[in-house]
C-alpha cells in the first residue's frame, strides 16, 4: 500500500493504519511526500513495516506498538517517543528528544541524534550510528543507549538503572552518572544489540556508563551533585 | 475601720510569655528541624496557611431586583459537557464536581477504587496519575481521566485508548514548576513495577515534560495525542496557578478542550514544604484570571474551565462556578471524606508526631486511615465500598447546596450562575474576584465609587 501525503491528509492517514485488521494483507505501507509534517504513524499496535520516504517533523511513529517504522530520511523532535515495542529507524538524523520515555522496543538513528535523545527512558534500547547532544538519557530509568560516536554535556544526568555505551569522546557525565566496568557479559549484550540494529562497531571500543546510585535516595549530604 | 494585710506577703507577678510574631513556636520548630537534618521538609496535604479564598465572598440571593427558585420544588440543573470544541466523543458529567487526579502510588489501590466507584455513583469522572491507570481503578470508573505527566511514568498508549479524556499536566496547584518526591518508603513491588524503577528508591518526578519544552510544541503534542486517539477523548491541559491568564491562552492556543487551573491551596502526595506555602497564587484568584482570558479569547464555555484547589463546600462550588468556572475538581476534600484526619487510630498518628486534623503524612506512606500507603496492614483500614459511600454522601452534599445556592439567587442550571451574584467581604477578595466590597459598587483596580 502506498499513501501519498500530498493527496491525503495526517488523519486519513493515521486512520487508515489504524483501522487495519490483525488480518490485512497490508503488511507493507509506503508513505511518500511526508515534507516534515508532525505525528505520522503514532499509536501502531500491529506488527506492519511502514517506510516513510522523506524528512518528518515532531513525534514519527510515536508510542509505535509492534511495528517496524523506517523513516528515509532525517526525523523532528520526538521521533518514536514513548515507543512501547517494535523497531523505528531513521535513516538520517534525529532532533532532539529522541525515543523519549521509550518503554520498549529498538530506535535506531543511523546518524547523529540532537539533544535530550533517550531521556526519561523506561526500557527501550536505542542505537545511535553517530554522536548524541547534551543531556542525553537524563533519568534514564531502564534500556540501553548505545552511541557510536561521541556524546555531549551532561551524559546520563539523575540516571536510574538504564545502561549507556559510548564509542567516542564524553564531553562530560551528568549527576550521578559514572563510567563502569565493561565485562564480557555487558560486551556480548552490546554486540547482540549493535547486531539487531545492523549497525557495525566493535563493542569492545565502547566504554560502559550507569548509574553510581547515590542519588537514589535524597539527603543533604549529596544536594551538591544536583 | 481599715484591714492590715501589711503581715501578708507581697504576691508574686508572673513575667507575661510573649511570643516572638516574627519567630513564633512553629518557626522555632522549622529552624531546629532544618539545623538537625539539613535538608527542606517534604510533606502533602495541601497549603495550610489562611490565604484570600470563597471564604471571603457572598452570594447575593434574590430579593426584589431578582427572582429566586423554590428551594425543594423548581429544578435546577448540574449537568456540564467537557470536550465540546474538538473532540469527537465529549463527556457528559451530571454534577460539576469532579475527582482530581491523584496517582496510584501516592494512594493506595483501595482508595483509588473508592473514588472510582463514588465518580462512578455519582455521574462524574476521577483521573488517574503519576502512576498510571491500574485495573481497579479503570474497572471502577465509568468515566476515566488519564493523565499525561512529565514523569510519564505510566503513559501507555492502550490506557490512552481506554480513557475517557486526557489531561496533559503541565504544573499542579501545590507545586507549579516543581516536580515531586515519592519517597522510597512508599515504592513497593507493584508501584515500582509501574514506573520501571527499582523497589524502595525515591521516585522523584520531573518538572517539565521530556518531549516538549513549549507552547509550540504543546500544539504538535496534542495533535500527537489526538491521532494516537483518533480525535476521540477530550484533552485537557492542567496548570498550577500562577501566570494564569498566559498559560491559559496557551493552552487554548495549543488546542486543548479544557483547562483546569488548579490553585495554590491544592494538594500533593509529597513535596517541599516552601513550594507548598510560598509558590503559586491562590485559588479564587485564578479562576477570574482564567475566565477572563476564555472571555477575551471568545473561548468561555466553549472551551471548559475546570478549577480546583482547596475546594471544600458547595459555597466554594458556586463561587468557583459564578466567577467562570465551568466544574471544579476536588482532591483533598475527597480524602478527607474517605477518612483522611479522622479520629481513629489516634497512636498511629501519634507516632508519626502528629495528631487527627493536623496530620501532613501522606509522604510517609503510614497513614493511619490507610489512604496513603502502600502498607496491606494500614489498607486494610479503608474499605473501598464504604469509602465510596462517604464520598458519594460528601459530593452529593456539595451537590444539593450549590443547587440551594443557585436556586437562591434564581438559577434553574449552576451555570446560570455569574460574577453578579456574588460581593466581597474583604478588599483583596473583591480586587482577586474583581467584584464589588459588600455594600459599594467598588471593584478594586476597576471601578471607582
Amino acid at each position: 500500500m502506498q499513501i501519498d501525503l500530498d493527496q491525503v491528509s495526517i488523519r486519513e492517514l493515521n486512520q487508515r493504519l489504524h483501522g487495519l485488521s490483525p488480518e490485512t494483507n497490508w503488511r507493507e505501507v509506503r508513505i511518500v511526500n511526508p515534507k516534515g509534517r508532525h505525528a505520522l504513524a503514532v499509536g501502531l499496535t500491529l506488527p506492519i513495516e511502514v517506510t516513510v520516504e522523506g524528512h518528518v517533523g515532531y513525534y514519527c511513529a510515536g508510542m509505535n506498538k509492534e511495528a517496524a517504522v523506517t523513516i528515509a530520511g532525517h526525523a523532528g523532535p520526538g521521533v518514536a517517543e514513548n515507543i512501547m515495542s517494535g523497531v523505528v529507524r531513521v535513516e538520517g538524523n534525529a532532533s532532539q528528544y529522541a525515543a523519549a520515555s521509550g518503554r520498549g522496543g529498538l530506535v535506531v538513528i543511523e546518524g547523529d541524534a540532537s539533544a535530550r535523545c533517550g531521556i526519561s527512558m523506561k526500557g527501550v534500547d536505542i542505537v545511535v550510528g553517530g554522536s548524541v547532544g547534551h543531556l542525553s538519557a537524563f533519568m534514564a530509568q531502564r534500556g540501553h543507549l548505545v552511541v557510536c560516536g561521541d556524546a555531549g554535556a551532561d551524559l546520563g544526568d539523575s540516571l536510574y538503572e538504564a545502561r549507556l555505551y559510548v564509542q567516542g569522546r564524553v564531553e562530560s557525565l551528568g549527576a550521578d552518572c559514572i563510567e563502569k566496568e565493561q565485562t564480557a557479559a555487558h560486551q556480548e549484550g552490546l554486540a547482540a544489540l549493535l547486531e539487531r540494529a545492523r549497525i557495525k562497531a566493535d563493542p569492545r571500543a565502547f566504554r560502559r556508563y550507569g548509574s553510581a546510585r547515590r542519588l537514589y535516595h535524597f539527603h543533604t549530604d549529596h544536594a551538591h551533585a544536583y | 475601720m481599715p484591714i492590715d494585710d501589711s503581715s501578708k506577703p507581697e504576691p508574686v507577678l508572673k513575667p507575661v510569655l510573649r511570643e516572638s510574631a516574627s519567630f513564633p513556636r512553629q518557626v522555632l520548630a522549622e529552624i531546629h528541624r532544618a539545623a538537625a537534618e539539613g535538608v527542606y521538609a517534604i510533606r502533602g496535604f495541601g497549603a495550610k496557611r489562611r490565604v484570600p479564598n470563597f471564604d471571603d465572598l457572598v452570594l447575593l440571593g434574590a430579593s426584589v431586583s431578582r427572582y429566586p427558585l423554590e428551594g425543594y420544588r423548581e429544578r435546577c440543573a448540574t449537568e456540564v459537557v467537557i470536550g465540546t470544541r474538538f473532540a469527537k466523543k465529549p463527556i457528559t458529567l451530571k454534577i460539576p464536581i469532579t475527582i482530581a487526579g491523584m496517582s496510584f502510588g501516592a494512594l493506595g489501590s483501595h482508595a483509588k477504587e473508592a473514588l472510582g466507584r463514588a465518580a462512578t455513583q455519582l455521574g462524574t469522572s476521577t483521573t488517574t496519575g503519576d502512576g498510571g491507570m491500574t485495573e481497579e481503578e479503570r474497572l471502577a470508573s465509568k468515566t476515566l481521566v488519564y493523565q499525561v505527566l512529565p514523569s510519564r511514568y505510566g503513559l501507555n498508549p492502550d490506557d490512552l485508548r481506554r480513557a475517557d479524556a486526557i489531561e496533559v499536566v503541565v504544573g499542579q496547584g501545590a507545586k507549579p514548576g516543581g516536580g515531586g518526591m515519592l519517597l522510597g518508603q512508599k515504592i513497593t513491588e507493584r508501584v515500582a513495577g509501574m514506573r520501571d524503577l527499582p523497589v524502595g528508591i525515591d521516585q522523584r518526578s520531573a518538572s517539565r515534560h521530556p518531549d516538549w519544552t513549549g507552547p509550540d510544541d504543546l500544539t504538535i503534542k496534542i495533535q500527537e495525542l489526538r491521532e494516537v486517539t483518533d480525535w476521540e477523548k477530550p484533552i485537557y491541559v492542567k496548570v498550577g496557578a500562577t501566570r494564569v491568564a498566559y498559560d491559559v491562552a496557551l493552552a487554548v492556543k495549543a488546542g486543548a478542550d479544557a483547562v483546569v487551573v488548579d490553585g495554590m491551596q491544592g494538594g500533593t502526595a509529597a513535596t517541599q514544604d516552601v513550594f507548598i506555602e510560598h509558590v503559586g497564587i491562590p485559588t479564587l484568584a485564578a479562576v477570574r484570571l482564567a475566565a477572563d482570558a476564555l472571555v477575551e479569547l471568545d473561548q468561555h464555555r466553549k472551551v471548559q474551565l475546570i478549577v480546583s484547589g482547596g475546594i471544600r463546600s458547595g459555597a466554594d462550588v458556586a463561587k468557583a462556578l459564578a466567577l467562570g468556572a465551568d466544574a471544579v475538581s476536588i482532591g483533598v476534600a475527597a480524602l478527607v471524606a474517605l477518612g483522611c484526619n479522622r479520629e481513629a487510630y489516634v497512636e498511629d498518628y501519634q507516632k508519626l508526631g502528629t495528631m487527627p486534623g493536623f496530620c501532613h503524612h501522606c509522604h510517609t506512606g503510614r497513614c493511619p486511615v490507610g489512604i496513603t500507603t502502600q502498607l496491606p496492614e494500614l489498607e486494610a483500614r479503608l474499605d473501598p465500598e464504604l469509602g465510596a459511600r462517604h464520598v458519594r454522601n460528601y459530593i452529593s452534599t456539595l451537590v444539593l447546596e450549590l443547587q440551594t445556592l443557585a436556586r437562591a439567587c434564581g438559577k434553574s442550571h449552576v451555570l446560570n450562575l455569574e460574577p453578579e451574584d456574588l460581593a466581597a467581604l474583604t478588599i483583596e477578595a473583591a480586587a482577586m474576584a474583581r467584584v464589588p466590597l459588600a455594600g459599594t459598587n467598588w471593584i478594586p483596580g476597576v471601578s471607582g465609587g
